[in-house]
């Protein structure tokens, strides 16, 4: 009985192939883009963790000094008073053709990590200068004269080496830092007295790149989950209209003697054995997407927060796992009703296919009330909420009750559009429309978001830029920026550009915390560099010439609002300097760390050990003075950047930025589509019983067809124009609150209007495409098929 | 894994050592005076004279050597305990260079036995950077702050008064050592053969000497005092390739008389020792003198220990049993042996040390 049972469910399916193909293709959909997303965050986050386990950093507190360096005696000293203490020498370096970051440890007193572990190898060969690198960087290195071995321990971009070998090809007699290992002996000189200058920084506040890298990971997250609740939407219409269209089915297996509960077994282990398809389908679907994305995911990464990601997925069968299981949770979300609904379905009841749901007046009401409430929430959120989950809180309320208002909307524009009606096909057009609106509402809500994200998202990255063009000129005032190599160099420079260019502007900086952060103390001459070109947020009155005189700092708009700082009132604590007050902020693009500026004399007397790690350059002779930097000094051209070379630099380390988020909308626009076009399909195969008695009035097949495609547009026009404030308003949350919280900054909002055109133009491509198939069938459709639905009527 | 994170890096440096303690895999090429191993690297010669105070310093060129301290102590209670300070010298190539250039690897092992508690803690570090080093006049040995430090007068030895300082996680000492008696060459003056093939070191100790000072224990500060001994080895290949491991125990007869024995366990056992009168004159005991027994083994970490010994000594009629202070004296570190003092009975009765490696 079970296996007739069977036969006659999977009968259905073969004789609607096109619905079977759009519910696998949806969960398969659903799957990839879920999956995809998950696995660049896997991959991204086991790069982390790769970088952090290289020395430890989760378990070994660090010493080091605001300069950046510690003299080895320091080293020594502290050893010698019985601290277990590790030296490390990080630096960037040239290698063949790739700069690296150069790690050099001492292992034989190094905290456990997958450093020491890899130089334990061969202890004799790493003191000799054997050296470790991710298989990436070893391919982009490309030739040079360095033993460097293959090992994925190493993240990417970096050089394991041995402290000496470092400090050699570093040039350098000095130590970065100093690991303090977990476990000490006690009895010991306390570090206040015995090195008051250095600064002891908890384990891992060094490297904490998951928490910079949470709000670009969560982005992404949210991005994976929009298109899979999208995917959902056509795997819950697919399975809708099979339900609806077996009921007779159902009813006389039942009549048959088939038990309610094997009849439910059998459509559930049918449900399985489609989302187990379709979900390994959509795995690889996933994997191949998030291979495609996976480069650029990992160039956006190193750009904006230096996190080394190699460009290569590797898979993980926790991901897939964790994939199928959200496969399987979906497929049972989407078919769950149809279930439920079998299990109360009246062994007598009429077994005709009804249009689904038949909108009650009370189920309206009762939808109104959710996104009345989803609204409300929003509104809430907006007012007193903090933080980014808050933010995305507020945009999931926002947006479900915008899409939850749809149907109720679209509605009453066509009962508007109805009573402005003239002659009886139109008035039907309009009825007809209003009276199918409940059949198409999920599709039309799943289009709405769609295109409401891509106008949010278009118009938040289209704003960015704009604003990131203009600061980006006003920073790179500098012609030339020359990077010295060492501190020996940078002594002779100093003077020779001095004298040939208009201004020199030496950069240095120390790294400090400011308010509990990890940031950065940057020196800056008083020059109209800056002056003119750095627009200031809320400045104290003349804060210029304030901070010229040593009366305060600037700093940057992300530790400015994440630290809730207020220009004139506030002070900021520097260390070996004191409070100084805040005197205004600038905006700092790109900059995941908290950032102060000091003017130069000031900065100098604080810290007089910080290297000059960079000269900006006045000139007008760019070019002449780059060729006698080469020629007398012998500086390499990667030491040389002029302005339009790093304007370039900047640009496509943005353009980057947003490469995954284009192409994640456009993925998600084609969902929508698919499952505009699954609802059209659905509907067309049950409206041909609406139809025949028009045709049968005198209505051509062709014209009806036309109707169809036309109503399809209108209603994809409509569902556009309302997609509009709720994509601005969707940007304006992304500017003002996401923003500010995952990066630190705010940036005004500006429309595009061209672009919202664009859209327009390929939504109502889409809603053609999709809506096309089933018109043309119903054009096609002879005479006979539409007689037979009278000879069938009851 | 919490006490795992806490260590440092340890593998890293033990594989230095391994190479230089495990049994040598290359055949010793000293006859013909050539001198050096394959890799360049020194050995020991029959008949060359040891050069004082230049020997109590490093041998860079040697592979291995070692500064290896232990004292038998009581406290005022009439409470055993047992002390062991000791550095390692391990040479990745037969030179030294500035800074981290120096191939010199050092290792420091302190151990401090009481009858209930054993407390061990070891040091690692690069040579040629001041870290860790040995200096022969003024005589200072030092890892960290870990120290044995020459106070000897103008024209002494300077090894006979020196400073002793080590500290590990829950333990620290501070001890002075007089040197009662002179330096003692092992051996055929201070030349030890450690194999019927002929592997040697060179090897002299100073076992005279009265220990005074305080331990740090977790419950507090202890008074000692007691007798220590000094070995001073090193070496390139020390070991033949058979040998697995050795026992080696050194002496201190309630009579004056001291005495150094070790066996080497290989294919063949190859015994050694010497027999020091009170003024310090060294008699050397040939291969098979000397005979160890092992009386009772004790469970540890999954090894089985000899830890009571018989020792003979047929020709003088010397036959004594041993027994250690506490059993489980295990240095678990990352080269891990067995190292601890010892109360002996028998025809003649006194204290020592005893130390086992290869279990």
């Amino acid at each position: 009985m079970t296996r007739i049972a069977l036969t006659a469910l999977m009968s259905h399916w073969v004789r609607n192939w096109l619905q079977l193909a759009m519910l696998l293709a949806g969960l398969a959909l659903a799957t990839a883009l879920w999956s995809g997303v998950q696995a660049l965050n896997s991959e991204a986050r086991s790069a982390y963790a790769t970088a952090e386990s290289l020395l430890a950093e989760g378990t070994a507190e660090r010493l080091d000094h605001p300069s950046g360096q510690i003299a080895q005696d320091r080293y020594i000293t502290l050893r010698r008073a019985g601290w277990q203490v590790s030296p490390v020498v990080e630096g960037r370096h040239t290698l063949g053709s790739a700069r690296v970051t150069l790690v050099g440890i001492e292992p034989l007193t190094a905290p456990q990590g997958a450093g020491p572990a890899l130089a334990a190898q061969d202890l004799n060969a790493f003191f000799a200068g054997r050296a470790f690198a991710h298989p990436q960087t070893i391919t982009e290195s490309g030739a040079h004269d360095l033993d460097l071995h293959p090992s994925d321990a190493v993240p990417v971009g970096t050089v394991l080496l041995d402290i000496g070998r470092a400090q050699e090809m570093l040039d350098t007699e000095a130590l970065s830092y100093l690991h303090l290992l977990q476990t000490q002996p006690a009895g010991m000189r306390p570090l206040d007295t015995l090195a008051p200058d250095l600064r002891r920084v908890p384990a891992g506040e060094g490297a904490e790149l998951g928490g910079l890298t949470d709000s670009f990971h969560l982005n992404l997250t949210a991005f994976g989950l929009l298109a899979f609740a999208v995917g959902l939407f056509i795997v819950h219409s697919s399975v809708g209209l099979a339900f609806e269209q077996r009921r007779a089915m159902f009813r006389t297996l039942r009549a048959l003697g088939l038990p309610l509960r094997t009849l439910t077994a059998c459509l559930a282990a049918e449900m399985l054995v489609f989302a187990l398809i379709a979900g390994v389908v959509g795995l690889v679907l996933g994997h191949l997407l998030a291979s495609f994305l996976m480069p650029d995911v990992a160039l956006t990464l190193r750009g904006l927060y230096g996190a080394p990601v190699p460009g290569v997925l590797q898979f993980n069968p926790i991901w897939a796992a964790s994939g199928l299981a959200m496969t399987l949770g979906g497929a049972a979300l989407a078919g769950a009703q149809a279930l439920w609904r079998l299990w109360h379905l009246p062994i007598l009841a009429p077994a005709q296919p009804r249009a689904w749901a038949r909108a009650s007046a009370r189920g309206m009401r009762l939808q109104g009330g959710v996104a009345l409430a989803l609204a409300v929430l929003a509104i809430a959120l907006t007012l007193g909420g903090d933080g980014l989950l808050t933010g995305f809180g507020l945009l999931a309320a926002a947006l479900l009750a915008a899409a939850l208002a749809v149907p109720l909307v679209l509605a009453a524009l066509l009962r508007l559009a109805q009573r402005g009606a003239r002659g009886p096909v139109a008035e039907w057009f309009w009825a007809d429309s209003r009276q199918n609106m409940p059949r198409l509402s999920l599709a039309l809500m799943a289009l709405m978001l769609a295109l409401a994200a891509n106008i949010g998202v278009g118009t938040m990255v289209a704003s960015f830029r704009a604003t990131f063009i203009d600061w980006l000129d006003l920073r790179l005032a500098a012609e030339l920026n020359v990077m010295p190599a060492s501190a020996q160099e940078a002594a002779a420079l100093h003077p020779y550009l001095s004298d040939r260019a208009d201004a020199v502007l030496p950069m240095m900086r120390v790294d400090a915390t400011l308010k509990g952060q990890p940031g950065q103390i940057y020196a800056m001459k008083d020059h109209a560099s800056f002056r003119d070109n750095w627009p200031l947020i809320d400045p104290v009155p003349d804060a210029w010439d304030r901070l010229a005189a040593g009366e305060g700092v600037l700093v940057n708009e992300q530790l400015y609002r994440r630290a809730g700082l207020q220009s004139g009132a506030d002070t900021l604590d520097l260390p070996g300097v004191g409070a100084l007050p805040v005197l205004g902020a600038y905006a700092d693009y790109g900059n995941p760390l908290a950032q102060a500026v000091l003017t130069l004399p000031q900065f100098q007397a604080a810290y007089p050990d910080a290297p000059v790690r960079q000269f900006a350059i006045r000139t007008s002779d760019a070019a002449g003075l780059t060729a006698s930097l080469q020629e007398e000094f012998g500086l390499s051209s990667a030491q040389i950047t002029d302005q339009a070379h790093a304007r370039d630099l900047s640009m496509s380390i943005f353009e980057r930025t947003f490469v995954i988020t284009r192409a994640l909308n456009v993925l998600t626009l084609s969902v929508a589509a698919l499952a505009l076009f699954a609802a059209l399909v659905t509907l067309a195969g049950m409206r041909l019983a609406q139809l025949a008695p028009l045709w049968a009035l005198g209505l051509t097949a062709r014209r009806l067809a036309g109707l169809e495609l036309a109503r399809a547009l209108v209603l994809g026009a409509l569902t556009m124009v309302l997609a509009l404030p709720v994509g601005l308003m969707l940007a304006q949350v992304l500017l003002s609150v996401i923003n500010v919280q995952a990066f630190g900054w705010r940036l005004p909002l500006q429309v595009f209007p061209a672009d919202w055109a664009r859209l327009a133009l390929w939504a109502m491509l889409a809603v053609l495409a999709a809506a096309s198939l089933p018109a043309l069938q119903l054009a096609r459709q002879g005479p006979a098929d539409l007689l037979r639905v009278f000879s069938r009527d009851r | 894994m919490q006490h795992n994170l806490a260590k440092p890096a340890i593998h890293a440096a033990a594989l230095a050592f391994g190479l230089a303690l495990a049994p040598a895999s290359l055949p010793a090429q000293g006859f013909a005076g050539l001198g050096t191993d394959a890799e360049g690297f020194a050995i020991p010669q029959r008949g060359t004279a040891l050069q004082f105070p230049a020997d109590h310093g490093p041998h860079p060129e040697y592979r291995i050597e070692w500064w290896y301290l232990t004292a038998t102590l009581s406290d005022a209670d009439g409470q055993d305990y047992g002390v062991q300070w000791t550095l390692f010298r391990s040479a990745l190539a037969p030179q030294e260079d500035e800074g981290w250039d120096s191939p010199q690897v050092w290792m420091g092992h302190a151990g401090l036995t009481t009858a209930e508690q054993h407390f061990s803690a070891e040091r690692f570090a690069r040579g040629g950077i001041g870290q860790a080093g040995v200096t022969a006049d003024p005589f200072v040995a030092h890892i960290d702050d870990w120290h044995m430090t020459s106070h000897a007068e103008e024209g002494a030895d300077a090894l006979d008064h020196l400073q002793v300082h080590a500290r590990g996680g829950d333990f620290s000492y501070d001890l002075e050592f007089i040197a009662e008696g002179p330096l003692v060459p092992q051996g055929d003056a201070g030349y030890s053969v450690k194999s019927p093939q002929g592997q040697a070191s060179y090897y002299y100790s100073q076992p005279f000497y009265t220990v005074s000072g305080t331990l740090d224990l977790p419950d507090g500060p202890v008074k000692v005092t007691g007798q220590g001994w000094l070995d001073r080895e090193w070496s390139s290949q020390p070991l033949a390739e058979d040998q697995a491991g050795w026992d080696w125990v050194s002496l201190s007869f309630d009579d004056g008389h001291r005495m150094m024995g070790f066996q080497l366990r290989g294919t063949e056992v190859f015994t050694a020792g010497t027999w020091i009168t009170p003024d310090g004159t060294p008699t050397p005991l040939p291969d098979g003198a000397v005979q160890f027994t092992p009386l009772h083994h004790t469970r540890i970490d999954g090894r089985d220990v000899p830890t009571h010994w018989r020792i003979e000594w047929a020709e003088q009629d010397l036959s004594i049993e041993t027994e250690p202070l506490n059993p489980n004296a295990w240095m678990d570190l990352s080269i891990s042996y067995w190292e601890g003092p010892l109360r002996f009975d028998g025809s003649h009765s006194g204290r020592g040390y005893l130390e086992m490696t290869g279990y």
